[in-house]
């Protein structure tokens, strides 16, 4: 092997001992190895990991998000929803305690006018009443006045019948004192 | 290459296998044998950071929220050194290292997977050199991260001094000091090493042994070459396990020791 080796030039070799040679290169290629992975390779991988995990967790994360909303959303509109309730029975006690004064107010103001209009009425009869009553006196007193001028200046000359009959009329005048109105009206009534 | 093992399948065989089956000629300038710029092996460390470029730039190029297939085996390979080395043992601060150690992981890996590639079946790991330089870097690393974490006497207080009675210390110190040391970064280079050497060593034994057989005066021996030819694909497929095996190892191991440096208990 010896006279081999040293026939081609070449010689005895030690696998443990390093060769520099192989050493320079070795560095060289795996330096420029861990540059090319380490800057162009590795981080992006990461950043896909990362951006991995961030589109799931995301997603979660984003659903739940999503979730709570709806669920605050749908207490608010429950409170909401509570609250026009409680205003409505609130408005509607309100609406029919004021239909009540309403009603009440009317009726008491309808009471007093219906009053008013019969007191009113029950006056102006009584007035009238009165008035007519009045006229009808004087006229009764001049239309007797008058029958009697009347009865007077005709009768002269039957002075025994006209005797009787002022006499008769008299007497009646003198029962008249005792009930003046039907005085009166027999005395028309005699005419 | 591919000529060496015709030539070999013709001619002389040169069995059994030795080291100088390692130290191939350059092939710039060709066939010099003490020129190591460029040989087979630096070619294929080249070649490995090349198209492990390539794959992940082309496959990431366009990263989308739900990947395509490219993109998910890159993410996958990345996740796993992420996930289930860097932060299984580092914890949280392991997405810090997730970047390293997966180069880490990715650099051996794929120089480990020349040794089964047909026609090339030999990893530029069974080179000390390259074993050596990553090793140095995560020794390097794992060193400056427990300085910057505990600062620099407090580091090595806690790497040396294990919790245990005064008196015991003076044993306690100098094993602590050996196995933080020395023996994590040899054996870290050493592992890998020798494992991509022997594979390859095994793989020329039963290759080249078939065709010993096969040249053998005895009739009878022979048909067995067919037998040692069928263990190198055997051995092959081991390969195949042991090239995932070591890549991940030595990652673990890596994240191993940042871990211990930046634990505050032991």
């Amino acid at each position: 092997m010896y006279a081999i080796l040293a026939a081609e030039g070449g010689t005895e070799h030690n696998p443990i001992i390093p060769l520099w040679q192989e050493i320079v290169i070795g560095s060289i290629a795996f330096a420029i190895l861990c540059f090319m992975l380490m800057k162009y390779v590795f981080p992006r991988m990461e950043q896909t990991f990362q951006a991995r995990v961030d589109a799931i967790e995301g997603g979660i994360k984003r659903a739940e998000a999503a979730q709570a909303e709806a669920n605050q959303l749908l207490e608010q509109y429950r409170a909401q929803l509570a609250e026009a309730r409680t205003d409505a029975a609130k408005i509607r006690d309100d609406a029919r305690a004021d239909a009540e004064g309403i009603r009440q107010d009317v009726l008491a103001k309808a009471r007093e006018e219906s009053d008013r209009i019969i007191a009113a009425g029950k006056e102006q009869l009584a007035a009238e009443r009165s008035t007519i009553v009045r006229e009808l006196r004087t006229e009764v007193g001049t239309i007797a006045v008058d029958l009697a001028g009347r009865i007077v200046g005709e009768s002269l000359a039957d002075e025994a019948r006209r005797k009787g009959t002022v006499e008769r009329f008299l007497a009646d005048l003198e029962s008249v004192g005792a009930g003046n109105g039907s005085a009166n009206g027999s005395a028309v009534r005699a005419s | 290459m591919i000529g060496q093992s015709v030539v070999l399948a013709e001619g002389e065989v040169p069995f059994p296998p030795s080291v100088e089956d390692f130290f191939l000629p350059a092939i710039y300038p060709w066939g010099e044998h003490n020129s190591y710029w460029i040989t087979k092996f630096t070619v294929l460390v080249w070649l490995g950071v090349a198209l492990t470029i390539v794959f992940f730039l082309v496959t990431y190029r366009n990263p989308k929220l739900v990947p395509t297939k490219g993109q998910w085996i890159a993410e996958s390979i990345y996740g796993f050194v992420r996930n289930n080395i860097a932060v299984d043992m580092i914890g949280h601060r392991g997405v810090a290292f997730a970047p390293y150690l997966t180069t880490l992981f990715v650099f051996i890996f794929v120089n480990n997977l020349w040794q089964i590639i047909p026609f090339v079946q030999i990893s530029p790991m069974a080179h000390i050199a390259f074993p050596a330089i990553l090793a140095i870097i995560s020794y390097v690393m794992f060193i400056w991260v427990g300085i910057r974490h505990h600062g620099f006497a407090k580091f090595f207080k806690h790497s040396l001094m294990p919790p245990a009675p005064w008196f015991m210390q003076p044993l306690l110190i100098p094993i602590e000091l050996f196995s933080t040391f020395i023996a994590r970064p040899v054996s870290l280079a050493l592992r890998l090493f020798a494992n991509l050497f022997a594979g390859h060593i095994i793989l020329l034994v039963f290759t080249l042994g078939g065709f010993v057989l096969l040249n053998a005066d005895s009739f009878f021996l022979k048909p067995i070459s067919v037998l040692s030819w069928a263990v190198s694909i055997a051995i092959t497929f081991l390969e195949a396990l042991v090239i995932v095996l070591q890549a991940y190892i030595f990652t673990v191991l890596s994240a191993s020791y940042v871990q211990g440096a930046l634990a505050d208990e032991h």
